[in-house]
């Protein structure tokens, strides 16, 4: 494996190749904040709030650092005055979906987001994929799964493999960051009781 | 639709989970929706998750999870139609047939659906019954053409 020397921050981090920024980053022990990240799943990119600037050879672009490979001589930078004003953005969009997620509410504290900057449209799900991925690359049970397209895209439990494989399980459920994966789980329980009856 | 053809469907696209959509675009043009139980067959026979098949029927327009009518009413709602009156050729067939965009009347013979442009502009207002074009409609016309159906 051919060792990369790139710039992170100013400072000077050794990675692999194939590794992303992110890894590279985190290795580095450089914080970068992520909602849709998880050490035993595929990248996936889907929250955009590990967005950082990245500069090659005098060429700026904005990317997402969790998908983004490493290169040798990329200087990274991960918090500036422009990628503060992003992610406030991000959160605030988020947070119209899921005003009241803790995880969301201490990134609003930190980049000074506006709860109610945008009209609420409470689906508490923010599309993060964490339960999705799990249940599908971790679990291979593939309980849990998107369902509809663009605004109305929602996760949906498959009642038959809930109703045998989640009540010993619930490893998603902690991994949400918006509770929103729970409330859908009752909500499939409870039509699955009420089935049975 | 009865299972053996659903599996038919199948073994014509040799099991494969790539050809997914195919299959799914083959039992949606015979039957006009996609049962829950066609859903499951295709899942166990390709070995595709369920959440996989789910997301697939769910995403695309295409397909429709409820029963269809035996004809598909299309009314354009395009900007050309629109000024030429399109909204009351569609209240026209909104009263002759009884249902509203997206709907299915109770013994399946029409479904309802609005579309946003059908390309064919000059013959607007246009109203499409099972991909078959009727032009330049007017409000008293659509009732000689929805007695055409049964």
């Amino acid at each position: 494996m051919s060792e990369i020397l790139l710039k992170i921050d100013g400072k000077e981090v050794k990675a692999r190749e194939g590794m992303t920024v992110l890894e590279a980053a985190q290795r580095a022990g450089i914080s970068i904040p992520t909602l849709c990240h998880h050490e035993k799943l595929e990248p996936y990119g889907a929250c955009r709030l590990c967005i950082v600037e990245i500069d090659m050879r005098g060429w700026k672009k904005l990317v997402v650092s969790c998908l983004y490979p490493v290169a040798q001589d990329l200087v990274v930078t991960t918090k500036s005055e422009k990628i503060n004003r992003i992610r406030k953005m991000i959160v605030e969009l988020l947070l119209a979906h899921a005003p009241d997620a803790f995880d969301l509410q201490d990134l609003a504290r930190e980049y000074g987001a506006d709860r109610d900057r945008f009209e609420k449209e409470s689906s508490f799900c923010i599309h993060c994929g964490l339960c999705v991925r799990y249940c599908a690359e971790v679990k291979k049970k593939h309980a849990v799964g998107f369902v509809n397209r663009g605004a109305n895209r929602e996760i949906s439990f498959i009642p038959e493999v809930a109703s045998k494989e989640c009540w010993n399980c619930k490893e998603c459920f902690p991994l949400c960051p918006t509770e929103a994966l729970q409330a859908a789980y009752v909500l499939t329980e409870a039509l699955m009781s009420h089935t049975r009856q | 639709m009865d299972k053996e053809r659903i599996d038919q469907i199948i073994d014509k696209h040799h099991s494969d989970p790539s050809s997914l959509i195919q299959i799914l675009l083959d039992i949606q043009a015979e039957h006009h929706w996609l049962p829950k139980e066609a859903l499951e067959q295709i899942s166990e026979r390709l070995q595709v998750p369920m959440t996989r098949v789910q997301h697939i029927a769910t995403f695309y327009k295409a397909f429709s999870l409820v029963p269809k009518g035996r004809h598909q009413i299309h009314i354009c709602m395009g900007t050309a139609c629109h000024v030429r009156g399109a909204s009351r050729v569609l209240d026209t067939v909104e009263g002759l047939t009884g249902i509203k965009p997206g709907e299915t009347d109770l013994d399946l013979k029409f479904s309802l659906e609005t579309v946003n442009c059908l390309g064919c502009c000059a013959l607007g207002p246009v109203l499409e019954i099972d991909g078959k074009t009727h032009g330049k409609m007017a409000p008293v016309q659509t009732a000689d053409v929805l007695k055409n159906y049964d």
